[in-house]
């Protein structure tokens, strides 16, 4: 509500964000290549939605991500993770074997990594945005915090 | 093929289940894969110990990168032995866990509860199998943090408190460990446990390897609740939720038992550490004193969940006095000790489970007269207790006699009569109970009582039994135990 009265940092907010998310996605993304990866990545995209939240308000930001949004985030990203170990094992290699994952071994670990990244990548922002949630939501009365239930 | 990838499965399972678990998002379905992936998990386990007793130690390399710049899974029969206990106490408390959690968590919260569960079962699993140090940190980290949240589940707000004091302390613990594995990675460039034990020696003597050993001994005292390092332990046990307390005193301190003697025994082998440290005197002597002081305090609690947990404490003492004595019937004492406690403590637990989802609490003075109307349960807490005083024909008496021969053996004859006399302090702090429970009336306002639903009696009387037939037939445990001691006393081939 106070935001309102701050042209400058809305507008410049709306103008970061969209970069700050791309950002995050090219160091996901180029991981395998340079530095980077997901956990780096995950924590880059969440400072987006945490941004937006401080300066939209926390209710807005939660509307934007709901609670149950981040707690399947936060289980797709470990499924995603454990579903590509069990992968190579159904392939006939070892658990979280990547080279058999594609014809060529290479390509296959290049494969392999680039899931296993994105996994840690949607845990790791759904944690960190659960965590700043949590957090943001405890000065609100009993009973009505929306996040309560949720992880 | 799933012969080979058992390893895989072994911790992939309980990995795999808890994001479905938090996905369902219902406390019902939750708990139906919880029991499914226990008893998975128990079958894979017995599946290992076998091929273990059978064929040797198994390796198998995650990723298929080779040892020791992969990460290797190393069974022998130390940690089959352990995989099992773990696995077996989970498969237990599963099936109990519905009716106690209904009655103990708000049932918004079921379904992180066996979320929880599931991941505490794929940390402990984690930390057994792995034969990699840091791999092991990983593990240690899953199991505990996941452990803070089951204690923290409770209904009682006191429960927080615990979990937040455990919470700091496991974290100084796991980051001494971690200290400790930094260091010698310093010294060795390696973090594969057989490839340390080969790299060790060679650097043994400098002070870098001196402070890891400090590090680690610290970091690993606290994480298994070793006096005097067990301050978070009784609150932690005393308010979680009695499932949580039952499968925790079982398995969790037991494995951290177990890296202690992974660590010193097997990664420290070469390095004849007890030798140029008076380490082992040290453990004897903090092991009595923990023996004595666990006891002590007990017998001074006003609730019975509490005086158990501080018995844990004094048990822990048992195990350490055992393995201090480095011989392999003193190793194989304390191993036998580790099975025999994780038995009757769960059924203790889970005995004082069925208490509280009666009367509301396990305090000492609520529960006059509850042995008439709740025969099934108390029969089985006298039982257990009987087994942790040291009764013949119960788990108890079998490692008090291995761990009494062990120290004779030794011919430390004052061990073996501060063993017996600590045995019967044990004896004050069940009567206690007993005499409450069957002697004293039941209050004339007090509201009747009945034994517990099935689903909740017959795990109780499972690990009863068990705690009574591995006290009839102890010669099976005994010998996994005592190749489970030769093993680590001669290290991997």
């Amino acid at each position: 509500m106070m935001m309102r009265q701050k042209p400058i940092l809305r507008v410049s907010a709306k103008l970061l964000i969209p970069f700050i998310l791309l950002f995050a996605l090219y160091v996901q993304f180029h991981g395998d290549y340079g530095p980077g990866g997901g956990f780096q990545a995950g924590v880059i995209f969440a400072a987006a939605f945490i941004l937006y939240a401080l300066v939209f308000g926390i209710d807005s930001a939660r509307d934007v991500l709901p609670g149950g949004a981040r707690r399947i985030c936060l289980a797709l990203g470990v499924l995603l993770y454990a579903g590509v170990g069990v992968d190579g094992m159904l392939l006939g290699g070892n658990f979280l074997n990547y080279s058999i994952l594609a014809q060529d071994p290479h390509e296959g670990q290049h494969l392999g990594i680039l899931l296993i990244e994105l996994g840690v990548g949607l845990t790791v922002f759904a944690a960190m945005t659960t965590i700043f949630f949590a957090f943001a939501s405890q000065d609100m009365p009993a009973g009505t915090d929306p996040d309560q239930e949720t992880p | 093929m799933i012969a080979t990838q058992l390893p895989a499965i072994q911790v992939a399972l309980p990995l795999l289940a808890a994001p479905l678990v938090l996905i369902l998002r219902n406390g019902a379905l939750a708990w139906s894969v919880a029991v499914a992936v226990s008893w998975l998990s128990f079958a894979v386990a017995l599946a290992l110990l076998l091929r273990v007793l059978d064929g040797g130690t198994i390796v198998y390399l995650l990723g298929d990168w080779a040892a020791p710049w992969g990460i290797e899974y190393r069974i022998d029969e130390v940690n089959a032995f352990v995989l099992v206990i773990v696995t077996s106490v989970a498969a237990v408390v599963a099936p109990y866990a519905r009716r106690s959690v209904e009655a103990e968590v708000s049932s918004d919260r079921h379904y992180l509860f066996y979320t929880g569960f599931l991941l505490c079962l794929c940390g402990l699993l984690g930390i057994a199998i792995t034969g990699d140090v840091f791999n092991l940190f990983v593990f240690l980290e899953i199991s505990s943090l996941s452990s803070y949240l089951l204690i923290g589940l409770s209904r009682d707000r006191r429960a927080l408190t615990a979990a937040f004091r455990y919470l700091i302390l496991g974290t100084v613990g796991a980051t001494f460990y971690v200290i400790g594995i930094g260091l010698m990675y310093m010294m060795t460039g390696s973090l594969n446990m057989a490839d340390l034990a080969t790299r060790l020696p060679a650097v043994a003597d400098t002070t870098t390897i001196h402070a890891a050993l400090a590090f680690l001994t610290i970091g690993l005292a606290l994480k298994a609740a070793i006096f005097p390092l067990h301050l978070w332990l009784p609150n932690a046990y005393a308010h979680a939720p009695s499932v949580v307390t039952a499968f925790l005193a079982a398995t969790a301190t037991k494995v951290s038992i177990y890296v202690f003697l992974r660590i010193f025994l097997t990664v420290f082998s070469g390095a004849s550490i007890f030798e140029s440290f008076p380490l082992a005197d040290l453990l004897i002597v903090v092991a009595v004193l923990g023996m004595f002081t666990g006891s002590l305090v007990a017998i001074y609690q006003s609730d019975v969940k509490r005086a158990l947990a501080f018995s844990s404490v004094a048990q822990i003492g048992y195990m350490i006095l055992g393995i201090s004595l480095l011989s392999t019937a003193g190793v194989a004492a304390g191993i036998v000790h580790l099975f025999n406690h994780a038995l009757m403590k769960c059924a203790l637990f889970l005995a004082l489970g069925a208490v509280a989802l009666r009367i509301g609490s396990a305090r000492l003075d609520q529960m006059a007269g509850i042995g008439r109307e709740m025969p099934w349960t108390m029969a089985a807490f006298t039982v257990a207790g009987l087994s942790l005083i040291g009764v013949p024909a119960t788990v108890g008496f079998v490692s008090k006699w291995a761990l009494v021969m062990a120290t004779l053996e030794k011919d430390h004859v004052l061990l073996a009569v501060l063993i017996l006399l600590s045995s019967l302090l044990a004896v004050i702090y069940v009567w206690r109970v007993v005499e409450v429970a069957y002697f004293r009336d039941r209050p004339d306002d007090a509201a009747t009582l009945s034994d517990p639903p099935t689903s909740m009696l017959v795990p109780l009387w499972i690990m009863t039994g068990a705690a009574v037939y591995f006290g009839l037939d102890g010669t099976r445990v005994l010998d996994v135990a005592t190749a489970a001691a030769t093993r680590l006393l001669e290290g991997w081939p």
